[in-house]
């Protein structure tokens, strides 16, 4: 029976405490040394040949029958007032169906006080008017017929700006999210700073990163009478269809969201898009289909991005290296908008055993595009600064950087006083020690410096409730998962058609799995959080289970078998009352069209244990001195995400989040001209992100340590945790090089030769 | 070359536009006649009028590379190039590399090294690989980093895509 209950989740970084109706207990996870046949492979992607023949189709793919394109007029000022626009010339061009603006469409509010076509504009980018046409060419020609007279109004975009008193305000209850700090707070702080033999105090700040995923944002919106279907790129299509529902007054059953396939998202692809909003408007005033897919430009604009932050950290140690306090003061820089502020103090609150700590998190509404959550929202910044720091403070103590990590262990979760349920990061240090060969002295150093340098992870990756499956078995032996969850490039779809083999017994070449539509109905939490497989994951080997029985129920009774003495492999059934192996589709091709449905749910998280993630990576870099070039030559990466479904697509997102953490550490910002708010590199062209010139040599290997009590598979997430510690490590293993450390990412080669000026 | 090019040129310019124009294009093998604006891009009309989305516009603007297609056996930015300018010419697209339903030993390298993650940029990545074989058999680390260097990979996809082209190459002179 389902049961109702309380329970505390982890995402990203905050606690949230929910209401949850709760199933699927029962199923204990399977043990470290059970012999399983799918899961724990090496399986190739199942959806591979339609990604590499051009045949998967994404939102961007999307072409209806009438199909109309929408472009997106957007602000020049970063801030200003909308006194009237003028669309009559748009309008008249040939090809232009409709423009929308304030004028003509609903008053729809849409993140806090602000409204889909709002009247002030916050930022260079905001939306100001959307052109709908026959064609994308049109649409653009028609954008600049659209006349808009603005009143200019002052605007700041600086954070440390945007929080004095007399700093332009973005809202009228000011410029600070929630008109306050986000503190948190254990032990005495003055008394911890008392008892420490050694206290260091440092700023660091880092950039502004951008996504940049392939495929850009984008939706196609359809009516059919008073239904609407959109195809979105997003991680979250049960979101969207609550978000669509919520603004155009519609029940959910009359939304139906869609996504197949997605070109990447890394977090910028969790919300609800405003250009999906107005796609939706679009169509339902034209009568036609409408799609709305973004530039690259406006990729770069207008569609989040990883905050810059400021991070003022100081820390008090024992001569003996042991933490007495530890204090962050960070400002992040929001945007125009915000929607979940990212957790900077995370890391500092958790990785390390600390009685006396506070962290304090100013996020400042400025007038630059908003931010979004990016991998690891918070985390990669905050590891960045607290393990910058923790080398400093080794340094001065006079000990090796991982001898000082290893001393502040903790086997409990410092922020609930919980054990955690398993944690593998003592031997996450061991191992990449011993791969990477620490502690290695550099050998003298000439025009080329060598240096190297380590920093650890925590993160959540603990999934949770709800999330619902189903597991029907076909007539011809065949069997399909369903479920609402979605892939955005990690593999989904391959890790549960393995789990549903593994439970159900049949060959994988028998499973096939349906996600990314809502409207098969099966509620699934978004892909973020690195949660996907923990979240959704158990609720498909419980509908597994559940078919499995059901099937074994059937076939004892037509094949006159004791049904404890059945057995499935290689979808055969097996028993010492058969004479040979009977195929599933022998026993149920008798039964018309009879079906075989097991439904599944993800179980509630368990209340006594904190379930985490861990892991350690190494970094070795050369700096050329008289270029300031950094090249990192290898990462080692250990991590601990307990089982390990699928080593392949595993590993794939273990090299994926180092290169990402590669380029926020030497190359990634976002350059926004202080004199008029213009994003100067909002391509491709001048925002770097990491090509193939730019790979070290990558070693990683998993703790592989199951987690029983994190749910019935024992895997925990691995999507993030990759990116997290990458940064720090090249950080540190510069200062190693360089003898001077540098506080502030990215490590630019204009940086790296100022320091060494020093 | 300055020379050159202020020299009048023999060539008869035909002039194209204003308004739609009639151009062929050979895609994959197969002559298609389509209409198109002379500001089309060959991408635009091979993902919109010929319906071959597997060109992926994720720029448009010539830096990212998943646009990649082959251009009289050569690779370039679909993007960066008008319709009217392949009048005539011969395409080659990621479509027409499975042939029967059997994916072409790239493809296949692709798959089975999990060279792709989101799967956006692996058409372009796949041509790129398809143009460096087609013309060096046999090639090091080294050429294939070079030979996808244009092709950005925002998953970090890399290290496998490496991997996918030696083992394509290796799959290739077996096949052979």
């Amino acid at each position: 029976m389902p049961k109702v209950i309380k329970t505390k989740t982890e995402f990203e970084g905050r606690v949230l405490e929910e209401y949850v109706v709760v199933e699927g207990e029962g199923l204990t996870a399977w043990d470290a040394q059970a012999p399983l046949k799918f899961v724990g492979k090496k399986i190739p992607r199942i959806d591979g040949p339609e990604r590499a023949t051009g045949k998967a189709a994404y939102t961007f793919d999307v072409q209806l029958p009438g199909m109309l394109y929408g472009k997106i007029l957007r602000s020049p000022h970063p801030h200003a007032r909308i006194k009237n626009i003028n669309t009559q010339r748009a309008e008249t061009l040939p090809g232009v169906r409709a423009v929308l603006c304030y004028k003509n469409t609903p008053k729809i509010s849409f993140r806090r006080q602000t409204f889909i076509f709002d009247e002030i504009v916050r930022y260079v980018g905001d939306e100001v008017a959307c052109v709908i046409a026959d064609d994308e060419e049109i649409a653009q020609d028609a954008l600049e017929l659209i006349e808009v007279e603005y009143e200019i109004l002052p605007f700041v975009l600086d954070p440390e700006e945007a929080l004095q008193p007399n700093a332009p305000k973005l809202y009228p209850d000011g410029n600070l999210l929630g008109g306050q700090p986000e503190v948190y707070q254990r032990g005495n702080l003055e008394q911890g700073f008392a008892q420490a033999d050694v206290v260091i105090e440092r700023t660091f700040r880092t950039q502004c990163a951008l996504h940049n995923c392939m495929e850009p944002h984008g939706s196609v919106a359809l009516w059919e009478g008073d239904s609407l279907t959109v195809w979105d790129s997003t991680q979250h299509i049960f979101g969207v269809r609550e978000g669509l529902a919520r603004l155009l007054g519609l029940p959910l059953h009359k939304v139906r969201v869609i996504k197949k396939y997605m070109g990447g998202g890394f977090g910028s692809k969790n919300n609800l898009g405003k250009y999906t909003v107005i796609a939706a408007l679009a169509a339902r005033m034209t009568g036609r289909p409408v799609k709305i897919v973004l530039d690259r430009h406006e990729e770069n604009l207008a569609t989040g991005n990883r905050p810059a932050s400021i991070q003022r950290l100081k820390i008090g140690a024992k001569r003996d290296g042991a933490l007495t306090a530890l204090e962050l003061k960070a400002i992040i820089a929001a945007g125009a908008y915000c929607l979940w502020p990212p957790s900077v103090g995370g890391p500092a609150r958790e990785l390390y055993a600390c009685p006396n700590l506070k962290t304090e998190q100013y996020t400042v509404f400025t007038n630059t595009g908003p931010l979004s959550a990016f991998r690891a929202p918070g985390y990669v910044e905050g590891t960045f600064a607290l393990e910058s720091l923790m080398d400093e403070l080794a340094k001065e103590l006079g000990m090796d950087p991982l001898e000082l990590r290893l001393k502040n262990y903790t086997e409990i979760d410092q922020t609930t006083g919980r054990p955690y349920s398993t944690k593998g990061l003592r031997e996450a240090y061991e191992r990449g020690a011993k791969l990477f060969g620490w502690p290695r002295r550099p050998e003298p150093q000439g025009q080329l410096r060598r240096g190297v340098g380590m920093a650890s992870q925590i993160w959540s990756g603990n999934g949770m409730p709800p999330a619902y499956a189903l597991v029907k078995i076909n007539p011809d032996g065949t069997a399909t998962v369903i479920t609402g969850t979605q892939d955005i490039g990690t593999g989904t779809k391959t890790v549960l058609a393995q789990i549903a083999a593994e439970e159900l017994g049949f060959p994988i070449e028998k499973i096939s799995v349906e996600i990314g539509d809502t409207q098969m109905g099966l509620y699934a939490p978004l892909s973020a959080g690195s949660m996907t497989v923990a979240s959704v994951g158990p609720a498909v080997r419980m509908a597994a289970h559940e078919a499995r029985q059901q099937l074994l129920d059937v076939a004892a009774q037509v094949l006159e078998a004791p049904r404890e003495s059945l057995t499935i492999t290689d979808g055969l059934l097996s028993s010492p009352a058969l004479q040979k192996p009977v195929a599933v589709h022998e026993v149920l091709k008798n039964l018309e069209n009879f079906m075989i449905i097991g439904r599944g749910a993800r179980e509630p998280n368990p209340e006594d244990v904190t379930v985490n993630t861990f892991g350690a990576q190494f970094a070795e870099v050369t700096v050329d001195t008289e270029t300031g070039e950094v090249k990192v030559e290898r990462i080692v990466a250990v991590h601990d995400s307990g089982r390990v479904i699928n080593p392949l697509t595993l590993s794939s997102q273990i090299e994926g989040g180092i290169i990402q953490g590669l380029g926020y550490a030497l190359f990634e910002q976002r350059v926004v001209d202080r004199n008029t708010g213009v994003v100067v590199n909002d391509n491709l062209e001048n925002y770097k992100v990491p090509t193939a010139l730019d790979i070290p040599e990558i070693v990683f290997e998993m703790v592989e340590r199951p987690d029983p009590r994190a749910n019935n598979l024992g895997a925990k997430g691995v999507g993030e945790p990759p990116i997290i510690p990458t940064a720090a490590a090249i950080a540190n293993a510069v200062a190693d090089a360089l003898g001077v450390r540098i506080y502030e990412l990215p490590l630019t080669r204009e940086k790296i030769l100022k320091a060494l000026q020093h | 070359m300055a020379t050159e090019a202020v020299r009048p040129r023999r060539r008869k310019i035909t002039v194209r536009g204003p308004g739609k124009t009639l151009i062929k294009l050979i895609v994959n093998g197969e002559t298609h006649e389509v209409l198109v604006e002379p500001r089309r891009t060959l991408l635009d009309a091979l993902r919109k009028d010929l319906g071959l989305t597997g060109a992926k516009k994720a720029c448009d603007e010539g830096t990212c590379g998943a646009c990649t297609v082959l251009v009289d056996g050569k690779p370039i930015y679909a993007c960066m190039a008008l319709a009217i300018e392949c009048d005539g010419k011969s395409i080659e697209t990621i479509e027409g590399l499975a042939q029967n339903g059997k994916l072409h030993p790239i493809q296949q390298a692709f798959v089975e090294e999990d060279a792709l993650q989101c799967g956006f940029c692996t058409p372009g990545q796949i041509m790129s690989v398809k143009a460096l074989l087609d013309e060096n058999p046999t090639p090091t680390l080294e050429d294939v980093k070079r030979a996808v260097s244009g092709n950005l990979c925002r998953c970090g996809a890399y290290p496998k895509i490496f991997k996918a082209a030696l083992r394509a190459a290796k799959l290739l002179h077996q096949g052979s």
